[in-house]
C-alpha cells in the first residue's frame, strides 16, 4: 500500500529524517513512536505531501509523491497536529467546505455528514463556531475532516495529545472502529496509546528507525528480560549483596536507598530469560531475613522505548 | 476551475462573516467620499476625474489591508497545512484567494456608483470616462490584489504582510511621479512601470491594449511569485 524508500528530510543543515524505509500493508494500524523532535511529524508531513522529501521516494498505491501528489492527496485523510481548523467558521460550514473541496457530491453530502457526526459525535456542535470548541471537540471535527471522503489511508498526527482521559478513550475507540477497514498511521509519544490501538509499532529516534515490530512481539521481547524488586528486613546491605551474587555471577544487582527504616532494597536484573525467583527465595530461606517485598516487574514498552531512545 | 471557485467563495464569505469587510468598506467610502466631494463643488465640473485620480493612492493602502490575512492568517493558525493537504493544487489556492480579494474590491467599489448617479442628477456627465474609470479601477485593483496576495504569503505576520504590500503598491503608484530623480536612460522604462499612469490613461476612457497588458502582467507576476513562494515552503 505505502512504500517509503530511503526517505530523508533536511531543514538547512539539520537532518530531521534520516533514510527511513518502511513498507505499510493494507489494513495495518501503524503507530509511529518517538520522543519530541524525533521526526515523526516531518515523516507524516512528507507522506501527506505537505513537505517535499530532500531525498528518497514515497509510493502510495504505485503513485509517486513527486508526480501524482494530487491523486495521492485524494487517497489520504490527514489530521495535522492539534487540528488547526478555520477558527471563524461554523462546524457545519467547515465540513461543507471540506466536502466541496474533496469533491463529495451534493446529493451524498448530507448523508455523509450524518454518518460522520454519528461516528465522531458531532451532532450537538454542528451549529457552533469552531473557535468556541474545546480542544477535544476540535480534534473530533478534525477527524471528521480527515474521514470526509472515506479515504483508504488515514494519517493522524498525535490525535490524542492534550485531551482529557475520557476524550482520549473516545478518540481511541473511533480509531479502532475505523481501523478495521482502513490503513491508519498514528504518531504519538504516548506508549500506552500505541499499545492500545496499533498492531504495528515503529519507534524512531533522531530521524532513524530504531525498532519496527508488531506490538505483541515488542511486548514479548520486553517480558523476557525482567527485573525483580526485593526488599528485606533484618539484613545488612553488603552481606545480602554478596549472598545474592552467589546465585549467579552474571546477575546485575543494584542497591537501592530504602525509604523505610530497617529495610534494605535491591533491584535485580537477570540476563536473558533465566527465571531466578526460585533461587532467590531458597537463598533467603537459609538466612533469618524476612521478605518485605518481592516483585517481578515485567519490562514494559516504556522501558524498551527509554532504552532505544536514550541519549547515547 | 471548480476548486478555484470553492476556495474563492469560502474566502469571500470569510470577509463578510468577520468585521473586516464592514470596516474596510466604510473606511474606503468615507475617505474617497470626503476627498472627492470636498473639492467637487469648487471645481464645478460634472465629472469624476478627481475620484479616479485619488484611487491609486487609496487602493495602495486599502487593498493590502484586504489581502493581508489571506495567507498569513492560515500560516499562523496552521490551517495552511490542512488546505495544502487537501486535493487542491497551488495554482487553485493562489487563484482562489486572488479572485476572492478581487471580488471584494469590486464590492467595495459598487457603492461609489451612486456618485455618478447623483452627479448626473445635477449636471451633464460624460459616461465614457466614468465607465473607463471603473474598468481601470477593476484592473488596478486586480494588480494590487495580486501583489497583496504575494506579500501575504511571504510571512505569518499579518502586520508585516500589510506593510510589505503597501510598500510594493505605493512604490508602483508613485514611481512615475518621481521620474525627475531618475537618470535619463531609464526614464521611459521606469515611467512605463508606474501603475498610476496606466490607470489614468484607461480612466480617460481610452482603453489601450498596452495598459491592459501591463495590468495583466502585474497580476501574473504577483500570482507567479505567490506560487513560487508556496513551492519553496513545501
Amino acid at each position: 500500500m505505502i512504500q517509503v524508500k530511503n526517505l530523508s528530510k533536511y531543514y538547512n543543515d539539520f537532518c530531521a529524517v534520516d533514510k527511513i524505509s518502511l513498507n505499510i500493508k493494507k489494513g495495518e494500524i501503524l503507530g509511529l513512536l518517538g520522543p519530541n523532535g524525533a521526526g515523526k511529524t516531518t515523516t507524516l508531513r512528507m507522506l501527506t505531501g505537505f513537505l517535499k522529501p530532500s531525498s528518497g521516494n514515497i509510493n502510495i498505491k504505485n503513485l509517486s509523491i513527486f508526480n501524482d501528489s494530487l491523486r495521492i492527496k485524494k487517497l489520504i485523510g490527514y489530521l495535522p497536529e492539534s487540528a488547526p481548523l478555520y477558527h471563524n467558521m461554523l462546524v457545519f460550514d467547515y465540513l461543507e467546505y471540506v466536502a466541496k473541496i474533496k469533491g463529495v457530491k451534493k446529493e451524498k453530502r448530507f448523508q455523509r455528514f450524518k454518518r460522520l457526526s454519528k461516528l465522531c459525535g458531532l451532532s450537538q456542535i454542528m451549529h457552533l463556531s469552531i473557535n468556541e470548541l474545546s480542544k477535544g471537540l476540535k480534534q473530533r471535527v478534525g477527524l471528521a475532516h480527515a474521514m470526509m471522503t472515506d479515504p483508504e489511508i488515514l494519517i493522524l498526527d498525535e490525535p490524542t495529545s492534550g485531551l482529557d482521559p475520557n476524550q482520549i478513550i473516545e478518540i481511541r475507540d473511533i480509531i479502532t472502529r475505523i481501523g478495521k477497514e482502513k490503513t491508519i498511521i498514528i504518531s504519538t509519544h504516548i506508549l500506552s496509546e500505541a499499545e492500545a490501538t496499533c498492531n504495528r509499532i515503529v519507534i524512531i529516534n533522531k530521524g532513524k528507525i530504531v525498532a519496527d515490530d508488531t506490538s505483541q512481539n515488542l511486548k514479548q521481547k520486553a517480558q523476557k528480560s525482567s527485573c525483580i524488586n526485593l526488599s528485606l528486613y533484618n539484613a545488612e546491605q553488603d552481606k545480602a549483596y554478596n549472598v545474592l551474587k552467589e546465585i549467579n555471577n552474571s546477575l546485575e544487582i543494584i542497591k537501592k536507598e530504602s525509604k523505610e527504616k530497617d529495610i534494605i532494597s535491591f533491584e535485580i536484573k537477570s540476563p536473558g530469560d533465566i527465571d531466578i525467583r526460585k533461587d532467590i527465595y531458597l537463598k533467603i530461606k537459609e538466612t533469618n531475613w524476612i521478605i518485605a517485598e518481592f516483585i517481578r516487574e515485567p519490562q514494559t514498552l516504556e522501558k524498551i522505548f527509554q532504552e532505544l531512545t536514550r541519549e547515547s | 476551475m471548480r476548486q478555484i471557485a470553492n476556495i474563492a467563495v469560502k474566502e469571500f464569505n470569510d470577509y463578510f462573516t468577520s468585521p473586516i469587510a464592514y470596516i474596510v468598506i466604510s473606511i474606503f467610502l468615507v475617505v474617497t467620499g470626503w476627498f472627492f466631494f470636498s473639492t467637487f463643488f469648487l471645481f464645478d465640473r460634472a465629472d469624476m476625474r478627481n475620484f479616479f485620480s485619488l484611487l491609486p493612492i487609496i487602493f495602495s493602502f486599502i487593498i493590502p489591508a484586504i489581502t493581508m490575512r489571506l495567507f498569513s492568517e492560515e500560516i499562523n493558525v496552521g490551517s495552511y497545512e490542512i488546505l495544502v493537504t487537501m486535493p487542491v493544487s497551488f495554482v487553485d489556492i493562489a487563484l482562489g484567494k486572488f479572485v476572492a480579494a478581487l471580488f471584494f474590491t469590486a464590492c467595495m467599489l459598487i457603492p461609489t456608483i451612486s456618485y455618478p448617479v447623483f452627479i448626473s442628477l445635477i449636471g451633464e456627465i460624460d459616461l465614457g470616462p466614468v465607465i473607463g474609470g471603473y474598468i481601470g479601477a477593476f484592473f488596478l485593483g486586480g494588480a494590487y490584489c495580486a501583489l497583496g496576495v504575494f506579500s501575504s504569503c511571504l510571512t505569518r505576520n499579518q502586520i508585516i504582510a500589510f506593510i510589505v504590500g503597501v510598500a510594493i503598491c505605493f512604490t508602483l503608484t508613485i514611481i512615475d511621479k518621481i521620474l525627475f530623480f531618475m537618470p535619463k536612460s531609464i526614464v521611459s522604462f521606469v515611467g512605463f512601470l508606474g501603475a498610476g499612469g496606466h490607470f489614468q490613461s484607461i480612466s480617460k476612457g481610452v482603453i489601450d491594449s498596452r495598459d491592459i497588458i501591463y495590468f495583466l502582467s502585474i497580476i501574473f507576476l504577483g500570482l507567479l511569485g505567490t506560487y513560487l513562494v508556496m513551492c519553496k515552503k513545501n
